[in-house]
């Protein structure tokens, strides 16, 4: 059984290294040092999650009915144009967009969320497009055939057809503005990037990773929770993650 | 009761103006099955679609039950007419439960009065309610999945159902099936339903009467039975293909061409008796026998009565098979051509011989009524009849 012995070396090779690390931090005072600034981090992470809950939230409140607007028929020329302009919107770092943001609004919070809003939005958006107009032509003609108004085709059939997708959205929307928070200081609205900059700035790695491991968590958390919300809400039929 | 009245579909194309249908009027009877048959193109779907206002009507009008659907709200109209289509459409969010009781919601009935109606229709399609209302239609199969279609078409037991080839994405045995059981659902139902098919098997097998489109105009409305046998032209000939007469085989029952003349003979007769009596009804091989219930026993040849003394009772061969009255024309011929012989005994329910049908018989009634093309004759029925 080599492989098996193999296993057993390695899992003996990685206590020993986080031995080791444990040893080589408590000696060298690390802990302590993170200690040091563990209140920091919890002041700086609920402004950090409040600034995506405002940004993100907003953006799904505005997304998701933008992305059903432009799927009506009604809308089918104007859509695809529109679209585009949304696309192109993507390619725009979001570093440039805080900075656009900044000159039109100053500084502090506002811009900061009006920044991270704009760069939420478009992936939102793009799929509640794409899901409402993935729904089978034949699901909409069989809806409509058996009486179902424009409304309740939306809310029975379409919505619940797309959503699936739209949380896929949602999810990426939000773990990339977890990440991209931490940009936010730089126009002065706060957030773990308060120690990853200050960090960086004065060459103290162990105030940088004091924000940058929470940001890095915080993304993982908030992803696991949309995950776990889509799960829950997408009906099981539609639900790839529960055939 | 369905009846359109120059009912006429211009679609704008960037080619320019396309006639998808072309003054359709045509009524078809409460309670029946009308089968819109063609080619892809000839706008059967486009007409059908009109009814429930899917495709908005150029002009022209449809009457369900004699009322003029054209003032009537879309959506109420859609509600109060069962619609299947090919591609079936069921919701995959929701469950056969729900699926089923959509129609019944957007009615506004209350919550055990749709439950109890989604069990029952279960129950007409013939698949059990606690193991399929809970489940999604990703969980089923095809063919049960059209079933659900239908039962969710029939849900609110709107009086008119338009099927839009429902049964042309099954596999042909199951399709098969599920057609007998709609046939057999409609018996009792008694929809007023229009049907879109490309299948002249289908139409034939599924329709009491057959409106063949084309191009955009309904070119003949008529019976399975006299679309067969006088296709009014060139076109609705080659549709129904060369073997249409054989096709007719199907839909004539053995109760219209048997002659209950028949001569037999009962076992206690002598063979003498029993050749008299070949020669009397001028058979040419072999008369029957059969035994005082009327039931057939046996088979006396020519060959053995004119050489041979004694009884029939001894000197019988085994009946070839019977036939009941309410066999199709097909089924017969398939036998007759089996067991090569032109004629067979006919049995009533009781099993009691009730008359014979011959291949002359058969041939005889198929061609009375089956007329070769010849377009003259064509043109001035078309002429009378518009």
């Amino acid at each position: 059984m080599p492989i098996q012995n193999l296993k057993g070396v390695l899992r003996l090779l990685l206590l020993a290294v986080i031995f080791f690390a444990g040893v080589w931090s408590q000696s060298s005072g690390v802990i302590d040092d993170f200690i040091f600034y563990l209140p920091d981090v919890q002041y700086l992470a609920a402004q950090h999650l409040w600034l995506t809950a405002i940004s993100g939230g907003l953006a799904i409140l505005v997304a998701i009915p933008l992305g059903v607007m432009l799927s009506r028929p009604s809308m089918a020329r104007a859509a695809e144009s529109l679209m585009q302009v949304l696309n192109v919107g993507t390619t725009i770092p979001t570093l440039a967009v805080l900075a656009l943001s900044m000159s039109f609004l100053g500084i502090g919070t506002v811009p900061a969320v009006f920044g991270l809003f704009v760069a939420t939005l478009l992936p939102i958006t793009r799929n509640t497009y794409a899901g409402l107009k993935g729904v089978s032509p034949a699901l909409m003609e069989a809806a409509a055939g058996i009486g179902m108004s424009p409304a309740q085709r939306l809310l029975r059939v379409e919505l619940p057809n797309a959503l699936y997708v739209i949380f896929a959205g949602i999810r990426t929307a939000l773990t990339i503005n977890v990440g991209t928070v931490p940009l936010a200081f730089l126009i002065g609205a706060g957030g773990l990037g308060e120690l990853i900059f200050t960090g960086i700035d004065l060459y103290d790695p162990v105030m940088m990773l004091s924000g940058a491991i929470p940001t890095a968590l915080l993304a993982i958390v908030v992803d696991a929770l949309i995950a776990i919300t889509a799960f829950i809400v997408v009906p099981r039929g539609v639900n790839p993650s529960r055939a | 009761m369905i009846r359109l009245d120059n009912l006429t579909k211009v679609f704008d194309t960037p080619k320019g103006a396309v006639t998808a249908a072309d003054h359709i009027n045509m009524e078809v009877p409460a309670g029946e099955i009308c089968i819109l048959l063609g080619p892809s193109g000839c706008g059967k779907t486009t007409t059908l679609k009109m009814i429930n206002r899917i495709i908005r009507p150029t002009s022209g009008k449809a009457f369900i039950d004699g009322e003029d659907t054209t003032g009537l709200d879309t959506q109420d109209l859609r509600r109060n007419i069962g619609y299947v289509i090919q591609q079936i459409g069921l919701f995959p969010n929701m469950t056969i439960e729900e699926n089923i009781s959509v129609v019944p919601k957007l009615l506004g009935w209350d919550k055990a009065r749709y439950r109890e109606r989604a069990r029952e229709l279960m129950a007409m399609i013939a698949l059990d309610p606690d193991a399929f209302l809970k489940r999604y239609p990703s969980e089923l199969s095809g063919g049960q999945q059209q079933r659900i279609g239908v039962a969710r078409a029939l849900a609110a037991d709107p009086p008119v159902m338009l099927m839009d080839e429902p049964f042309g994405a099954i596999d042909p045995i199951n399709r098969a099936v599920i057609q007998d059981e709609f046939l057999k659902m409609q018996q009792e139902l008694k929809k007023t339903i229009m049907f879109v098919s490309h299948d002249i098997d289908e139409a034939i097998k599924m329709g009491d009467s057959v409106a063949v489109f084309r191009e955009g105009q309904l070119v003949q409305y008529s019976s399975p039975d006299d679309l067969l046998a006088a296709p009014r032209d060139a076109f609705v000939e080659s549709f129904l293909g060369e073997d249409r007469a054989l096709k007719r085989l199907n839909l004539v029952r053995v109760r219209d061409v048997v002659s209950d003349e028949i001569g037999t003979v009962s076992p206690g007769d002598t063979l003498a008796t029993a050749l008299a009596r070949i020669d009397d009804f001028g058979y040419q091989n072999s008369i029957l026998m059969i035994n005082d219930k009327r039931q057939p026993v046996g088979l006396i040849t020519r060959a053995l009565a004119r050489t041979t003394k004694g009884y029939c009772r001894d000197h019988f061969q085994n009946v070839p098979d019977t036939v009941s009255l309410d066999d199709d024309l097909r089924k017969v011929a398939s036998l007759m051509f089996a067991q090569d012989t032109t004629w067979l005994p006919c049995v009533d329910e009781q099993g009691r011989v009730c008359g014979q049908i011959t291949q002359r018989a058969m041939t005889h009634h198929l061609g009375s009524r089956f007329r070769p093309r010849s377009s003259d004759e064509r043109q001035s029925d078309a002429a009378t009849e518009e």
